[in-house]
């Protein structure tokens, strides 16, 4: 069982390409690995309870863990206690601990 | 204190174009402060951000004087990360693409930049325990 | 001559800016007399959202101490009469409350964008 880190910097409103890193990572996390999904910049936009966040809801239902970086959250005025369900808020060290485990990182 | 690492970074945006690079400035401010060795791989406009010529600037929208404002030069911030790294024991090795540089004049940068070729992005990643590639679009 | 300029980009470089730099050419711009108007669309609405706070960075010992303020430089552009709209359908397909906005924008719906653009001689797309 492998880590994996895919940091998500694109939304789903600008960019249809958001479907590649919840594809692998639905994909990933079927495999068995350990898969994480970190948002950050405007990746973030998309998980205000109402936004398009069934997406990322479904992921983390599928074993994913879905994050998102505290201050693309806090810049774009985007409550950390009321993010879609599945989504919870993190630091940026969440990256640099997987780079320092060996994790496999990718950005997107 | 968490276990001395050696990261790698690969970054291709010129300085005040994307969020890419605040974010990756960010990243190395995390790891310089853990006191990792951190390598930089500059490539295309990413050779720009530790360009020794930057100047801050007034900004007469809001009324503030150059000091006022405070403006944000990528190359202090390179230059602030790379005494930050020293101070917890790591250090930043800033590697600026030559032929980037070349076609760019980007030649004048700040110390503590050398020039290098994507071999040394190649080598630098082989010696590190893992790299990030945070591309342009 | 009257001009409306459509803002989509957001958040593109605003950090290192120390502001969004098409908001602020508009300030710069209406400052030396220009008759402004602004539509945000796409991710750009989210500019209108009061309670962004891209405050407290610090690399190494340099601190940033003018984050960009880009709700506010949008309430002062509305405050020297530059008319500001959103596209209504892009704030609630991000989730956000009209009641987050500043004061002063005004909603346009996605369908009455064509006639809005016809009331201005200039239209510029940033």
């Amino acid at each position: 069982m492998a880590k994996y880190l895919l940091i998500e910097s694109r939304d789903p409103f600008d960019s249809n390409d958001t479907r590649f890193c919840g594809d692998l990572a639905r994909q990933l996390a079927a495999a068995k690995n350990e898969v994480t999904l970190f948002l950050v910049q405007n990746g973030v936009l998309p998980v205000r309870p109402g936004a398009r966040a069934a997406d990322l809801t479904s992921l983390a239902g599928a074993g994913v863990h879905v994050l998102a970086d505290s201050f693309s959250l806090k810049e774009r005025g985007i409550d950390e206690n009321r993010l879609a369900s599945g989504v919870a808020a993190a630091p940026l060290d969440v990256v640099l601990d997987a780079l320092a485990e060996g994790a496999k990182v990718i950005w997107h | 204190m968490a276990d001395k690492k050696t990261i790698t970074i690969a970054i291709m945006d010129a300085p005040y174009e994307n969020a890419r690079s605040t974010t990756t400035l960010r990243l190395i401010d995390l790891a310089a402060k853990r006191g990792y060795n951190i390598n930089v791989f500059a490539y295309e406009g990413a050779v720009l951000q530790p360009f020794a010529a930057q100047t801050p600037h007034a900004n007469a929208v809001h009324g503030r004087s150059v000091e006022e404002e405070n403006h944000f030069i990528p190359k202090d911030a390179i230059a602030a990360l790379m005494r930050e790294a020293e101070k917890n024991g790591g250090k930043i090795d800033w590697v600026n693409c030559g032929l980037c540089v070349d076609e760019r004049g980007a030649a004048n940068a700040i110390p503590g930049v050398r020039r290098g070729s994507p071999a040394d992005f190649w080598q630098l990643s082989e010696a590190s325990d893992n790299t990030l590639v945070i591309a342009t679009r | 001559m009257k001009t409306l300029s459509i803002v989509e980009s957001a958040y593109r470089a605003t950090v290192e800016e120390q502001d969004d730099t098409i908001v602020w050419i508009h300030g710069a711009m209406k400052g030396a007399g220009a008759d402004l108007a602004l539509l945000l669309r796409g991710n750009a609405v989210n500019y209108l959202v009061q309670r962004q706070d891209a405050g407290g960075l610090a690399f190494g010992d340099w601190r940033q101490t003018q984050p960009p303020r880009i709700a506010s430089d949008l309430a002062a552009l509305a405050a020297k009469g530059v008319d500001i709209c959103y596209v209504a359908e892009d704030v609630a397909e991000r989730g956000i409350e009209r009641n987050e906005l500043i004061n002063g924008a005004q909603p346009v719906p996605r369908g009455a964008i064509a006639e809005l653009l016809g009331r201005y001689e200039r239209v510029w797309y940033w």
